[in-house]
């Protein structure tokens, strides 16, 4: 019987060692109720007591071992079948990805987000206003009276007498100022209209984005440090910023300010026109007589203003030499940013 | 402002400072330098020369072969064309290898066989014109006086004064006195720590016993127009060329050389930023100057020869009879002086800078004078830049000037004085500078500072606060010395308004959705309406009107966006880009009824499809925003009577309580083809300030649902014209509580169903929230929708 039992265990593995060998048919010739082993089982009643348990354990170690064998050659069958599978899956992973819509945002909405998102981590929030504007909140209230210098008809877009598109996004601080004590610390950012012919460089609508900072102590240096951090997390971390002295009428002391060139890092090329610098900004100090038109006195806050032209920035940044591209809206401009 | 190195010299000394140095430092302490150009910078090798010898070529009629003196002890030979060259003359020679304006190089060569070391030059080639070479031939070759005798072999820059740099200042509104070489030369001497020396000009006067009363008197008769006049006159005028050194100075400061007597009053207006107006004493009537409104229709003809009608907001300078000059402006052709000009009067005066502005603005003459004036002049500058003119007078032998002066002066300004407070300046900049710096600063600037007070120059009207002394410290001690501080004052909050984010999401959406964003004008033509075929009687016709607009296109704020979209989408399909998909987040404007109001601007949201979209395409971006905003019960209805639309393929959108959030549809062909489009186009206005008032801020949670629902599936065959959205309704309205979706599956038209007719399925879902859907359940509602559908609809399943 020993001699049965070893003799089914070597046939059943000498099958299962074959590659194509049919598992479930093994189980069911050996394992199966009327398979070979159970058979051998059924004649153990014929053994001696001292027998039965010494051929019961061989019987159970020969069942063990086909078991192990069987499972052993389904796993690798399977495993088999997987891979064969898999490798007639093969893809052409050269062939074009199916085509998955993406929109794109416009250059300017963007620099303009960015610009948003940078000033919100500095507790800034973002003030809007009407683009028709009253002549007073665009220059009066600006400290640009009636035939100052600085407004002339050439450059502004009137409705009426009193009513104009505005110039400049500076009317929305005014606006602000007037309806919210300090701290104030706003940006504005929005539409502006010059009576500019359209060309490469010049368009009569344009973009524009202000801040406005009014609170106690305020200085210079906040101005210039508020600038430099805008300025690192726009153009990159390492650029610097440099004031010149200029005048606007809304602020005192007030300069132009200029970013390192974000692609030579200041040492002249194309983009700076060689000279290191771009200028981007205007900004200064508020001017008392803004604060104090607006209710708010100069004896105890102070304040700090500044803007920008969000074609600018962006044509400098992505080299465009034609501004009128932002307007004429082909796919094949919008698709690159 | 141009401003000649050589004529700064007169007043400070920066010779040791290099040119670009100079320009950079004035830029850095508040005169912005556009930028600097070397008088005569592109001549080279051009040098005096005298003609010895000329002999006719042999080969040419017309050429002429001279033998020259260029000052090397050694004859040279130069072949010329010009047929205004004598033996003996002194004229320009390039020789070679010379370089002239305009990037010509002369080179040796030959002309018809003979060899020519270089070119004679006519002034056109040196970069002149017949204003600084005054009485000299245009066309042929120029030829220079004897004096230059003893230049032979000199470089022409140098005998003609060439050899000066212009700086190009572009000085801001509020620096008038930097208008002028004197206030340019105190920014130099103040920016590099030099000494400033400004001469007092001296006046000999001819010492007749002849008066300036025996002439002329004066009235200021608008004393708020007029702060000072002032007035000198100058007998036995000799009309001539000025200098060449004067002429070059005139040249280097881009104004053009008349004769003495003009170019002195303009040399005056450069060098003190005072303009000055100079007339013909001869052709006053009467001896009485009256300082006066013009009447209204007044006439004056200009010096250029313009006729103006003036108004009783204009100041003109008249005598007893009629306008001899528009104040601050120009003068009257009538009392120009000309050749024969024998007496004077040179005037010296300050007007009111807006009358000016507006002044020379409704007459359209913008001169060097009104650009001056209008910027708020100095009063007690009339004085030194009249005696400085008599000065000129005499220094060039124009005149005698006739002793006496008139100065009527109303009002002598008071001194602005200003606290002087150095902590304060130093508190408001975040910087440390030393009291001792800010006086030293102050001082150079012309300010008077003691005890604690600032008393500030009459010429610097600009500075009247604390703002402005702290700036003027501030550029001079070096804006690049400001240090970078982080404001220190209360936390503020910071971000978007709830609307400003929920424009962030839908524009973040619409991304996600494969549309493209357009940025478009704000102002449109008005007939724009026209193209999107706007009803002649529609309230949207009525726009913001621009009064002073480019030109049409670009003249009213619009009350639509969809035109510009449309134009948008037309042009893409004219580059042939495929399948575009487009939206604008831009504004219209809705004038009020009362003109004196500002006018309404809304938010809208246009979306724009052509390509691989339909009507549905369009619906579904809608439904999804619509989703977005967590609206529920929103209604789309067919709109037949929007022109610009497709009657029978456009919608309108409400919500459940009507509200209109929008239209939508295919754009009518006729519309389409306005924009030369012949594709089909897909646009939607969607109103974005009623979409976010309907918005749902905050999204409610549903549990998941803890039974299994069933589904149902109904065909219908029904007529064309019968609207799914209704089937749909019944449908919804029978299922109640039970009923979580009825959807759309299949849409079939064909012989099997009959001519306009379509089959419509539908698959409901039911579910209950409490227990396990039955067959029984189901059935109930089954029949339920049947029967609604029949009554209602009378639609029947399909068989």
């Amino acid at each position: 019987m020993k001699d049965m039992l070893e003799k089914i265990k070597a046939q059943a593995l000498s099958e299962l060692a074959s590659e194509n060998a049919d598992t479930e048919a093994i189980r069911i010739r050996y394992l199966g109720k009327k398979g070979e082993l159970t058979a051998v089982l059924r004649g153990m009643g014929a053994l001696s007591a001292e027998e039965r348990p010494v051929v019961g354990q061989l019987a159970n170690e020969v069942r063990a071992a086909i078991e192990a064998a069987l499972s052993a050659k389904v796993a690798e069958q399977k495993e088999k079948e997987l891979n064969d599978r898999l490798a007639r899956e093969k893809l052409d992973v050269t062939m074009p990805g199916a085509p998955a819509r993406m929109g794109h945002q416009h250059p300017l909405t963007r620099a303009q987000r960015e610009m948003e998102e940078i000033f919100i981590g500095m507790g800034f929030e973002i003030a809007e206003g009407p683009e028709v504007e009253y002549d007073y909140y665009n220059f009066q209230a600006l400290n640009i009276p009636e035939n100052h210098p600085a407004r002339d008809t050439q450059d502004t877009f009137y409705i009426t007498d009193n009513i104009l598109l505005r110039s400049q996004t500076s009317p929305v601080q005014v606006r602000v100022m007037e309806q919210k004590k300090p701290p104030i610390r706003v940006i504005s950012p929005g539409r502006v209209y010059r009576s500019d012919a359209l060309d490469a460089t010049h368009s009569p609508l344009f973009h524009q984005m202000e801040g406005l900072v009014v609170d106690k102590g305020i200085t210079m240096s906040d101005l210039k440090g508020t600038l430099e951090t805008f300025a690192r997390k726009m153009f990159g971390e390492r650029t610097q910023i440099r004031f010149r002295p200029h005048h606007f009428p809304f602020t005192e002391p007030s300069a132009e300010v200029d970013v390192s060139c974000f692609v030579c890092g200041g040492k002249g090329c194309r983009v700076c026109k060689g000279e290191g610098w771009i200028e981007i900004l205007g900004a200064g100090m508020v001017h008392p007589f803004v604060l104090s038109n607006c209710g708010i006195d100069p004896t105890v806050y102070s304040g700090f203003a500044f803007g920008m032209g969000l074609e600018r920035v962006t044509m400098t940044r992505y080299g465009i030499d034609d501004i009128r591209l932002f307007y004429e809206n082909d796919e094949r401009f919008l698709k690159q940013f | 402002m141009n401003l000649s190195m050589k004529w700064l010299a007169d007043f400070v000394n920066v010779s040791d400072v290099n040119i670009q140095e100079y320009c950079d430092k004035l830029t850095l302490t508040g005169s912005k330098v556009e930028g600097y150009e070397v008088l005569g910078g592109e001549i080279e090798n051009v040098v005096v020369a005298r003609i010895k010898k000329i002999v006719p070529h042999p080969d040419s009629d017309h050429l002429l072969i001279c033998t020259m003196d260029i000052g090397t002890g050694e004859d040279t030979q130069i072949v010329t064309g010009a047929q205004n060259v004598f033996e003996g003359a002194i004229v320009p020679a390039a020789i070679p290898v010379a370089k002239l304006p305009g990037g010509v190089t002369i080179k040796a060569g030959k002309l018809r066989g003979v060899p020519s070391n270089g070119m004679l030059c006519s002034m056109g080639e040196l970069g002149l014109t017949a204003h600084e070479c005054p009485g000299k031939e245009e066309n042929g070759i120029l030829i220079l006086d004897e004096c230059f005798a003893d230049k032979i072999g000199t470089d022409i820059r140098e005998a003609l004064m060439l050899d000066d740099t212009a700086v190009e200042f572009e000085i801001t509104s509020n620096r008038p006195d930097c208008l002028s070489v004197i206030g340019l030369a105190r920014e130099t001497a103040v920016s590099f720590d030099r000494a400033l020396n400004i001469p007092t000009p001296a006046v000999k006067g001819a010492c007749d016993g002849d008066d300036i009363s025996n002439y002329l008197s004066v009235g200021i008769e608008a004393p708020d127009l007029c702060y000072r006049y002032a007035a000198k006159v100058v007998k036995n005028v000799r009309i001539q060329p000025s200098p060449m050194w004067l002429r070059m100075r005139l040249h280097a400061a881009g104004v053009r050389p008349i004769n003495n007597i003009v170019d002195i009053t303009n040399y005056v207006m450069l060098e003190y930023g005072q303009p000055m107006h100079a007339f013909d004493y001869t052709a006053l009537d009467g001896s009485a100057i009256r300082v006066r409104r013009a009447a209204d229709g007044e006439q004056f003809k200009s010096l250029d020869d313009t006729d103006h009608t003036l108004d009783s907001t204009m100041l003109v300078i008249a005598d007893e009879k009629k306008a001899c000059a528009l104040a601050g402006v120009m003068g009257g052709a009538n009392s120009e002086i000309r050749d024969e000009t024998k007496t004077v009067v040179f005037e010296s005066a300050c007007f009111n800078g807006a009358s000016v502005r507006v002044t020379a603005k409704k007459n359209g003459m913008r001169t060097e004078s009104s650009a001056r004036f209008e910027k708020g002049l100095d009063p007690e500058n009339c004085y030194a830049g009249l005696m400085r003119a008599c000065e000129l007078v005499e220094l060039l032998d124009a005149g005698d000037v006739v002793d006496g002066m008139i100065d009527v002066y109303p009002t002598k300004p008071t001194a602005t004085v200003l606290p002087f407070e150095p902590a304060r300046y130093n508190a408001f900049l975040g910087t440390d500078i030393s009291e001792e710096r800010m006086v030293e600063i102050l001082e150079a600037l012309g300010c008077c500072v003691a005890n604690g007070e600032i008393t500030v120059p009459s010429f610097r009207a600009d500075l009247a606060c604390m703002n402005d002394i702290a700036e003027e410290i501030m550029r001079i001690y070096g804006y690049d010395k400001i240090v970078s501080t982080k404001i220190c004052a209360e936390t503020t909050e910071g971000g978007r308004t709830p609307k400003q984010s929920f424009g962030v999401e839908v524009e973040n959406a619409l991304y996600g959705m494969g549309i493209d964003e357009i940025q478009t004008f704000s102002f449109i033509s008005p007939k724009y309406y026209d193209k999107i075929r706007m009803p002649e009687d529609s309230a949207r016709r009525r726009s913001v009107v621009i009064s002073n607009p480019l030109g049409e296109d670009t003249s009213v704020m619009r009350t639509t966006a969809l035109p510009s979209m449309l134009e948008v989408l037309a042009r893409n399909a004219n580059f042939n880009n495929e399948n575009v998909r487009l939206f604008e987040m831009g504004s219209i404007y809705l004038p009020d009824a009362d003109a004196t109001k500002l006018p309404y601007e809304g938010k809208m949201l246009t979306l724009g499809m052509y390509g691989d979209a339909d009507f549905y395409t369009v619906k579904g971006v809608i439904e999804n925003l619509l989703g977005l905003a967590a609206i529920t019960g929103a209604r789309f209805e067919a709109v037949s009577d929007n022109s610009a639309y497709h009657p029978g393929r456009c919608a309108r959108v409400l919500t459940a309580d009507g509200t209109a959030l929008g239209v939508f549809g295919q754009i009518h062909p006729l519309t389409a083809a306005n924009y030369g489009v012949s594709l089909p186009l897909f646009a939607a206005e969607l109103d974005f300030d009623a979409i976010f008032a309907a918005r749902k801020a905050e999204k409610a949670y549903k549990p998941l649902p803890k039974f299994p629902a069933i589904t149902r599936d109904f065909s219908f065959a029904c007529d064309e014209s019968l609207e799914v959205g209704r089937i749909m309704a019944v449908m919804q309205k029978a299922g109640g509580k039970l009923c979580e979706e009825v959807k759309l599956f299949d849409i079939y038209r064909g012989p099997q169903v009959g001519e306009n007719k379509k089959s419509v399925s539908l698959r409901m879902t039911l579910r209950a929230e409490d227990h396990t859907m039955t067959m029984e359940d189901a059935e109930k509602v089954t029949r339920k929708v049947l029967v609604l559908l029949e009554r209602e609809l009378g639609l029947t399943l399909r068989a």
